[in-house]
């Protein structure tokens, strides 16, 4: 895909554009809380300390951060091949039965260490696999992926509806979700490194689900940046007539890139699921799949960015439940807003600002536009 | 005869259950058939259940808060193609955007506005589209097959079933023996023969945009003026999406929408009433297998094994000029 817009200067272009678009976002969510009768200043700064106020909120942040790291990286490694992974959040949603059956048969004979990596290998599996299916039916059949993706989203919560109120259920229970796990496949929490800091914090499910995830950031950045499978992705993902040209194999780059995708959407479990409530109940994903498209879009699908961007939206996660709690008519749905804004902005209208700051740079500085170096030449 | 009534029940809530999905499905077709993927129809819906259930409750008006519904999907409609043929950004990243700032905002406002926990008030008659009983369905009730077909199938539904239902023929009309129709097939297939022919690309895909705005703003209303009296949050419960499978289904065709969308209603409706009961041959069918049926026929279709769907041929991709 070639860009018709000319170069501007890396910091612009990873800083100040991305900057421009999430203000704009921003602001016009401000918008929504005046239409709603509240001040938006006083909301964005409950928002602000109550994310990051105390050590219980900042443990909170990070632990929601986690969820979205592996769901924006999930989304991003699909980008980079050029598929848009609507599916996340279904692949998230199925890898939880890979992960409950790994803890309900383990949790009671091996101690959480030896659980750990076997969920971990279950859910990325089960993700893997529930991807396939549209990456083999994009690649052989030309199916598109995003209406694949949308569909295996409700086949995903359809089949785990059926096995949460059916036979995942414990017989004497009503509550739709599995029984509770054991101290086996209880995730250690990481609380005690906020604690070194000095600050305080009673309860909260931070766990090393969120090294996990810094973890698999880095390998994702080994994997698109510096691996010959990662160079032919985004050979791909720029211009698949290129790459079909330099003979990679259509098929093959589709299937693993999806199923990469799947599988860091599928470990995004772990956090919830081990890491905090210990048991699969319904709906447990709870939109995250979809938090990470607006994740990875901010992040320019850059792992360093998606662990920012993943940040500030757990910043909004768990800001927003006090802002819900302090102005009882702003609800934790006000994130939605946000962050389909930030996907409209960040994404959708990611161009808007563009011409305007190449005119500021370029009558600042012809140079840093490129404009300069072609009067060179001509001369 | 009891099977008879069991069965002139499950068609007539078919009916009922497929008309919020016939008119989005109709609404996507005119936006993909303009080269537009549009997976914002359900955000569009949810705006329009809300816009309309609050504005007929406010205003004691059913044709306002119709009217309202309309309005304010033809303006998140404009906010689509704003992103997507203004700016020439991804359509479905801009489709997404628009499905969860309908999915909070419809939330928030109702919220702020209503105070019943994101439920617009419970609309009073007069507020709400009522039943219409056609003429003479009262008379002939009690004539066998003919008499409950007629009274039950046919009568007694509101009108903006019928205008559904006429909307059928219309679309066809309008996209296949107007001139607007085939300048607008010809945008989703080749824009720039389009613009050659001196005919604005862009202009073109606003207007179908705003046929779509106006009638999923319709779908929105049936949903929470007809079939529900008010609005509940997420009441669109992934129809729009189903409705996105449908128009894949009917290979974005106006008729083989109506058979889609009856098809999935039929799913829809045979779903709830065979809830716990055993099929004769089969035996239980697990209510989530029925839920999920129409996704999987979709799947199914997509790859291939049931025809080929073949979409606009420049459906998704920004028109540039000089390219």
């Amino acid at each position: 895909m070639s860009t018709p817009y000319a170069k501007l200067p890396a910091w612009a272009d990873y800083g100040l554009i991305p900057l421009i678009n999430l203000s704009v976002a921003f602001i016009v969510a401000g918008f929504v809380v005046m239409l709603v009768g509240e001040n938006p200043f006083r909301a964005a700064v409950i928002l602000v300390e109550g994310a990051f106020g105390k050590g219980t909120g900042i443990a909170f942040t990070l632990f929601y951060a986690t969820t979205f790291i592996f769901t924006g990286l999930s989304v991003a490694v699909a980008a980079h091949c050029g598929l848009f992974n609507i599916g996340a959040e279904g692949q998230a949603y199925i890898a939880g039965l890979g992960v409950g059956v790994v803890c309900l048969a383990f949790d009671s004979v091996l101690p959480w260490w030896l659980t750990f990596p076997l969920a971990i290998a279950a859910g990325a599996a089960v993700g893997a696999l529930w991807a396939l299916i549209p990456a083999y039916l994009q690649a052989k059949r030309g199916s598109h992926i995003v209406i694949t993706t949308i569909m295996f989203n409700f086949i995903a919560a359809s089949i785990m509806v059926y096995l949460l109120v059916g036979p995942l259920k414990p017989a004497a229970s009503q509550a739709p979700q599995t029984r509770n796990f054991l101290a086996g496949a209880e995730l250690p929490k990481l609380n005690w490194i906020i604690e070194l800091f000095g600050a305080k914090i009673r309860s909260a499910p931070f766990n090393i689900c969120f090294l996990l995830a810094l973890v698999m950031a880095f390998l994702v950045w080994l994997l698109i940046w510096r691996t010959k499978l990662g160079y032919e992705m985004r050979t791909y993902g720029h211009s698949p007539k290129a790459a079909r040209y330099a003979g990679i194999s259509e098929t093959r780059i589709i299937i693993i890139a999806m199923m990469i995708s799947g599988a860091l959407a599928g470990m995004m479990t772990l956090n919830p699921v081990m890491g905090d409530q210990h048991n699969v109940a319904i709906d447990f994903v709870s939109g995250a799949g979809f938090v990470g498209i607006a994740v990875a879009l901010m992040g320019r699908l850059h792992p360093v960015g998606i662990v920012l961007a993943a940040i500030l939206f757990g910043m909004l996660y768990q800001g927003g439940a006090e802002l819900a709690f302090e102005m009882p008519a702003i609800s934790r749905d006000m994130i939605v807003i946000i962050q389909g804004l930030v996907i409209l902005f960040a994404g959708a209208l990611e161009h808007m600002f563009r011409p305007y700051v190449q005119a500021l740079f370029a009558s600042f500085s012809p140079r840093s536009v490129g404009i300069e170096a072609v009067k060179g030449k001509g001369a | 005869m009891d099977v008879f009534i069991a069965i002139v029940q499950i068609l007539d809530s078919t009916i009922r259950l497929s008309v919020p999905l016939l008119l989005a499905c109709l609404a996507g077709l005119y936006s993909e058939r303009a080269g537009v993927f549009d997976i914002g129809l359900e955000g569009k819906m949810l705006v329009g259940a809300f816009a309309g259930a609050a504005a007929a409750s406010v205003f004691h008006s059913a044709f306002l808060g119709l009217g309202m519904a309309i309005v304010m999907s033809v303006a998140f409609a404009l906010v689509h193609g704003f992103a997507s043929i203004t700016h020439r950004g991804n359509q479905i990243v801009s489709g997404v955007a628009i499905n969860f700032v309908a999915a909070g905002s419809t939330i928030i406002l109702g919220q702020a506005w209503f105070q019943q926990g994101g439920r617009t008030p419970a609309l009073q008659p007069g507020e709400r589209f009522e039943a219409i009983t056609l003429p003479g369905a009262a008379a002939i009730h009690d004539v066998p097959i003919i008499g409950p077909i007629y009274s039950e199938l046919l009568s007694g539904h509101s009108i903006l079933v019928y205008l559904a239902f006429a909307m059928v023929p219309f679309t066809w009309w309008v996209l296949f023996r107007t001139r607007f129709g085939l300048r607008l097939r010809a945008v989703g297939e080749n824009p720039a023969a389009v613009d050659t022919a001196g005919i604005s690309v862009a202009w073109l895909r606003y207007r179908a945009l705003i046929c779509t705005g106006v009638l999923t703003g319709i779908a929105g209303a049936y949903l929470s003026m007809v079939q529900n009296g008010g609005f509940v949050k997420d009441m669109t419960a992934g129809k729009g999406y189903i409705a996105l499978a449908a128009l894949i289904f009917a290979k974005w065709r106006p008729v083989n929408a109506m058979f889609a969308c009856l098809l999935f209603g039929f799913l829809d409706a045979a779903a709830i009433r065979l809830q716990g009961s055993p099929l004769p041959l089969i035996g239980k069918v697990p209510v989530q297998f029925m839920q999920a049926l129409p996704y999987v026929l979709t799947v199914i279709l997509l790859a291939g094994f049931i025809g080929k769907a073949i979409p606009p041929r420049a459906g998704g991709v920004p028109y540039v000029k000089e390219r």
